[in-house]
């Protein structure tokens, strides 16, 4: 006579099942979150959608019209500029101060705790500091240089398109770099200090040890972190949005700003949708060159 | 006064009562209109969205009015507060998810964004026109399509001239100029006396619209009556061409101001003209500094100059209520509209607001906010002087993407600052609103 085992019973016990009811929270968070907003907005980018009104398929004509916009074409070039910009200073200067706080420091917890503060403070409020600082008729870097006979005039940070582009990268790179040091000190602690010993006895100097213990060994974590910072630093939009609205004449304009502006201020959801997948084909290039690049170091 | 009960309430429409309180209040007026009989839906709740006030004085009243209503009708009234420039956005999703605020008090066009989910208004703004002296021209144009109301104008955020008289006097004019060749003249001479003007010419969105008044006053338009791109037209070369003149005569760094840039000069003393509400002087006149508070008698208002056009070509910041059709008490929601609008709620609400919104009604003119301060008198003719900022089209999701695109304060930017000569630029501005009128 044979037993027969509850179905309850059977896919409890039944790998193939349970794999499928473990992963399904995470698979229907991804698909509801992630998926769909994704799969509705390359939808949208080929459709002439309005707020308010259904759009049909117009096929590319939103796309081929953006290579024909030279206010897009700008923001492509501002949106490359600013994310490499930033994205080195922000490394040089996190990896410095990396380096900095990982050495025995008296009060270190607390250091710590304050290089953190750029990033924990919301960034429209960390916008607005900068809006005042670079103000053409307030900013207190020039009230400084004024006093100190440096400069007659007040510098026009904002009203010049290329002093808007620097003022910018660098509101950014002072908000971001607390991000990567954080992120590489707790790399650098990883590090066995045996390694430097041993460098050491070997005969190797600062650089050397630095250079041939230090980076390989930060390489996996590096390059996380930079990935990471690329994407947030191209993706960037409340810097820019409270600081300038993308002027002076678009100088500053990211692709993320022009995007709000066209799909959700201008109401045009089509092309606005489209100028923020065009964004997708830069992120998944710069992603993979910088993740996969520098695995591959790790892995040689 | 009127004595509701629940039951009454329900029974009664509350349009008639406001008609028979109001009308009598209106000087001139013989026979109250006929307001619409607007029976209010049992246990009506409503939920209101409106911009976050400019002055204090402005929500309270709104708030005080509210109640009023809530005990002479019984209904609750929520009313939630954005930045303005958060509440069209709110607008667009509750419009097409079908679900969130009744009501929505919000600036320029949006309605026209999604017409056919609005509640019909027309029973209550032809009430309110017939009974207050009519609404001015660009008040139906900005309320009405296809022939009905979608939304009730409230008025304009007007801006004028805002300037120290003691400086243009000293720069040689005894009053201020009322063409644009005295106005270019006296910006000149101001530069000369280290007192300049300053308009912004970033991207401001509301202290921006004077790169509006300025195409218009020449002659140029974005579009014609049907729609028709027409932005590159020798009137607009011309405007863009004084404003090449103008610009340096501008304090440095306007390139990069965005709305409030030109109110902080100015109560800073750095520049002595600029364009903006009457929020600068009442800054000033409240001010607990004592060099600010100086400053409010040597604050004066005029008009926007007028161009070679010889008319009035200003663009204020239009504000107008809309319903929306998935409200599920629309009369309530309209008797609330009709209440807030009748004369014995609106004129004290104006007044509290220190004259910062501009009637949309003629009737309105007689407002004691208007004589009671003489600096205050330019502000009340803003809406008079106003064209709509899709002139001379449709408005609709063309004019609201050419407006939030900033394509005429860039085009006006980029050719005053030299960026790109005027013929440069409005080829730039014609090649973008080309693509935003092809609807």
């Amino acid at each position: 006579m044979t037993h027969s085992v509850p179905l309850w019973d059977r896919l409890k016990n039944h790998n193939g099942v349970l794999s499928v009811l473990f992963m399904a929270p995470a698979a229907i968070l991804l698909l509801v979150f992630l998926t769909y907003p994704l799969g509705l907005g390359i939808w949208l980018g080929f459709t002439d959608t309005r707020i308010g009104r259904p759009g049909i398929f117009i096929g590319w004509e939103n796309y081929l019209s953006l290579l024909d916009d030279s206010i897009f074409l700008k923001s492509v070039f501002n949106t490359i500029l600013y994310t490499a910009v930033a994205t080195v200073f922000k490394f040089a200067l996190g990896l410095w101060l990396a380096l900095l706080l990982n050495r025995h420091l008296p009060m270190q917890a607390i250091i710590r705790a304050v290089v953190l503060l750029p990033y924990i403070v919301p960034t429209v409020l960390s916008a607005i500091a900068f809006w005042w600082i670079y103000d053409s008729q307030f900013s207190i870097i020039s009230w400084m240089l004024t006093k100190m006979g440096l400069i007659d005039a007040y510098i026009d940070f904002l009203g010049n398109e290329n002093n808007a582009r620097a003022a910018v990268i660098a509101a950014n790179i002072w908000r971001g770099i607390p991000f990567v040091a954080i992120c590489l000190l707790a790399g650098l602690q990883t590090i066995s200090p045996s390694l430097y010993e041993a460098a050491s006895l070997d005969g190797a100097n600062a650089w050397q040890r630095f250079w041939y213990v230090t980076v390989p060994n930060l390489l996996p974590v590096l390059s996380i972190v930079l990935t990471f910072s690329i994407l947030f630093t191209f993706t960037d939009f409340q810097l820019i949005y409270a600081i300038t609205r993308g002027g002076p004449n678009n100088a500053t304009h990211l692709m993320a700003t022009l995007a709000f502006q066209r799909g959700i201020n201008g109401g045009m959801l089509g092309e606005g949708a489209a100028i923020a997948i065009a964004m997708v084909p830069f992120l998944v290039v710069s992603t993979a060159v910088t993740y996969l690049g520098l695995q591959r170091q790790k892995w040689q | 006064m009127w004595k509701f009960t629940r039951r009454d309430v329900i029974k009664t429409t509350i349009g008639a009562a406001a008609a028979s309180a109001g009308g009598a209040l209106l000087p001139g007026h013989v026979m109250a209109q006929q307001a619409p009989k607007l029976e209010i839906e049992k246990g009506a709740k409503l939920r209101l969205l409106r911009w976050s006030q400019f002055v204090q004085g402005d929500i309270d009243t709104w708030m005080a009015n509210t109640k009023k209503f809530t005990e002479k009708t019984g209904v609750e009234v929520r009313v939630d507060r954005e930045a303005w420039p958060d509440v069209a956005p709110k607008a667009s999703v509750a419009a097409n998810v079908g679900s969130g605020p009744d009501i929505i008090l919000d600036f320029f066009d949006v309605p026209h964004l999604f017409a056919d989910k609005l509640v019909d208004l027309t029973d209550i703004a032809t009430y309110l026109g017939d009974k207050y002296g009519g609404w001015f021209p660009v008040a139906e144009r900005y309320a009405k399509r296809d022939g009905r109301w979608i939304g009730l104008p409230l008025g304009a955020a007007g801006a004028c001239m805002v300037y120290r008289k003691s400086h243009v006097e000293a720069a040689g004019f005894k009053e201020f100029p009322k063409d644009t060749d005295g106005f270019l003249k006296l910006c000149q001479a101001l530069h000369a006396k280290g007192t300049p003007a300053g308009f912004a010419l970033g991207n401001a969105v509301g202290d921006g619209s004077w790169t509006y008044w300025l195409i218009w006053a020449f002659g140029g338009k974005i579009v014609d009556d049907n729609n028709n791109v027409v932005i590159n037209s020798p009137e607009t070369i011309k405007a863009l061409e004084y404003a090449k003149q103008l610009y340096p005569t501008f304090i440095p760094g306007t390139l990069g101001w965005l709305d409030p840039n030109n109110n902080k000069a100015f109560l800073d003393g750095q520049v002595s003209l600029t364009n903006n509400g009457i929020s600068v002087y009442y800054a000033a006149k409240n001010s607990q500094d004592p060099k600010i508070k100086a400053l409010a008698d040597d604050i004066e208002h005029a008009n926007f100059p007028i161009g070679p056009v010889g008319r009035p070509t200003e663009l204020h910041l239009f504000s107008q209520a809309y319903v929306f059709k998935y409200c599920k008490f629309p009369n309530a929601a309209k008797a609330y509209l009709q209440f807030m609008w009748e004369k014995e709620q609106y004129e004290p609400w104006q007044e509290a607001s220190i004259g910062y919104i501009t009637h949309p009604l003629k009737g309105y003119e007689q407002n004691k906010v208007w004589s009671s301060d003489p600096k205050a008198l330019p502000y009340r003719d803003t809406v008079k002087n106003m064209l709509w900022h899709g002139y001379s089209g449709q408005l609709g999701y063309s004019s609201a993407a050419a407006l939030n695109d900033y394509i005429v304060n860039n085009m006006v930017a980029q050719a005053a600052s030299g960026s790109k000569t005027p013929k440069e630029a409005v080829e730039e501005a014609e090649k973008r609103l080309l693509r935003v009128y092809k609807v």
